[in-house]
């Protein structure tokens, strides 16, 4: 049964990206268990502009775990201490009475913090940028028997394609490496045979652009799997340096 | 070059360089077996690599791979640590399926570094290196020892408790490295999927259990000796 808990937050607050941040310590009373941890956070800021006091900042939008906007590292966890879900998702029902929950915005050197707990992930648009797409217009949606393609490789297309890009593969890897999204990406597309034809490109302006950005060097912790909203799996970075290593050794 | 300028070529340089690695502990746990069964054989072995021409250029080969796979572990780790950012978190968790010794390669790493330090000073020191500078015989623990008589060196150097501990230590953290090393290896080439994943770690547990059980049986065979003796 859900009950009203008491918590104690300590939140990351920064002014701006040159600031220097710091931890503030908050009690909220009689907060629902089964109200989201986003609603939580609405509580919060509510009781913070009645104080007079500034509200906390944080990313958020469709609120139902699509659509890749929120980002809290809470507990030591990327969205939390739950398994894949998005922060959006996260229940109070995960804590209990006298809890103390510590927040913190993603912490790469990919993505750096704009004020308190919102992070700036455009890393990832220029990344996708890179060559993230099909060059070619393919039309409308096809019959789904006028190209066959194979069960398995439609479930991993699929698979792949359900990253959000919020950027929790990064945020939790010890390395800072973007591998897990960057490999879903170019998943999703090399896999059918639309995206088949640029796959090599793909793979090789993709990478380049990651690397640029400063992302680290992937060294298969596993991390970033376990903590992703949407499950996807690291075979996908094997596929990606499978892709790359072949496009590299063709040139 | 993309083996240098991307970071998936330095990694298959980092993951080539490691396999090959691997071999060797594979070949140099051959060569160790063969002291429990004869020791005459052994020094055969020990003979026939000596410091002679093929044996100086499998050792340069040898040290050239050692070689790349540290400077790509410090320019991997280091690049890693700047794309970490300068803040850390305040409060990290490791997830499960997460193994502590993925987690901490550079440090294991160095590790096994330090007691291979030990093991050239006790063993390459005395027999290789001392043969290239013109001896053939050596003292150790003050007796006159052969440069290629490794079996009396063994017999010598596992009878100090110490030292067998030290060893063991040294293959636990060897141990470490190989899980998370031989797989992840595999995987950094591309050869894994969501089938072979699985089948590559069990695969890399029992290469490693091998190699570093393998190592541990022989330290421990010659101290048990000793203490018989």
């Amino acid at each position: 049964m859900d009950k009203d808990i008491n918590i104690k937050l300590k939140v990351w607050r920064q002014r701006g990206p040159k600031e220097r941040g710091h931890f503030e310590s908050y009690s909220l009373k009689g907060i629902s268990q089964g109200s989201s941890f986003l609603e939580m956070l609405d509580v919060l800021n509510e009781q913070l502009v009645s104080e007079g006091k500034e509200p906390i900042t944080f990313d958020h939008d469709c609120r139902e775990g699509i659509c890749g906007m929120c980002s809290l590292y809470i507990n030591g966890h990327p969205h939390g201490p739950d398994t894949e879900i998005t922060t959006c998702q996260l229940h109070m029902r995960k804590f209990e009475d006298g809890a103390e929950i510590t927040v913190e915005p993603w912490r790469s050197a990919g993505f750096p913090v704009i004020r308190d707990l919102m992070v700036d992930r455009y890393a990832y648009d220029k990344i996708i940028q890179a060559g993230g797409f099909v060059s070619v217009n393919t039309g409308g949606v096809p019959d789904a028997n006028a190209i066959p393609i194979p069960k398995r490789d439609a479930e991993e297309a699929m698979d792949a394609a359900a990253c959000i890009g919020c950027g929790a593969c990064a945020a939790a890897c010890k390395n800072g490496s973007a591998m897990l999204f960057v490999s879903a990406k170019v998943s999703q597309l090399s896999l059918l045979p639309q995206g088949k034809v640029e796959a090599a490109r793909r793979a090789q302006a993709m990478i380049a652009k990651m690397d640029e950005l400063g992302f680290g060097n992937c060294t298969n912790t596993r991390a970033c799997e376990a903590e992703c909203p949407k499950g996807v799996s690291i075979s996908h970075i094997a596929r990606l340096n499978r892709e790359f290593i072949k496009a590299n050794l063709a040139d | 070059m993309w083996l240098l300028n991307s970071s998936v070529g330095r990694k298959v340089v980092m993951s080539l360089s490691g396999v090959f690695l691997i071999l060797f502990l594979l070949f140099h746990l051959a060569m160790n077996i063969t002291a429990v069964f004869s020791a005459e054989a052994y020094n055969m072995i020990c003979e026939l690599l000596g410091s002679n021409w093929y044996a100086l250029l499998g050792t340069a080969v040898l040290a050239g791979g050692f070689g790349v796979h540290m400077v790509m572990a410090l320019w991997l780790t280091w690049q890693n640590l700047q794309a970490r950012g300068s803040s850390r978190y305040a409060v990290s968790d490791r997830p499960k399926n997460v193994s502590w010794s993925s987690q901490n390669m550079f440090v294991i790493g160095l590790v096994v570094c330090g007691f291979l330090l030990l093991h050239f000073a006790q063993f390459w020191y005395h027999m290789m290196f001392a043969e290239l500078i013109g001896y053939h015989e050596v003292e150790v623990g003050g007796k006159m020892i052969g440069t290629t008589d490794g079996a009396s060196f063994i017999n010598y150097y596992f009878s100090h408790l110490w030292v067998v501990i030290a060893y063991l230590i040294w293959y636990v953290a060897l141990w470490l490295h190989l899980t998370h090393g031989l797989w992840s290896a595999l995987q950094t080439v591309g050869l894994s999927n969501r089938i072979w994943i699985n089948r590559w770690k069990v695969i890399t547990y029992v290469v490693a259990t091998l190699i570093c059980g393998g190592f541990g049986f022989v330290t421990l065979f010659f101290y048990i000796k000793s203490l018989l003796s």
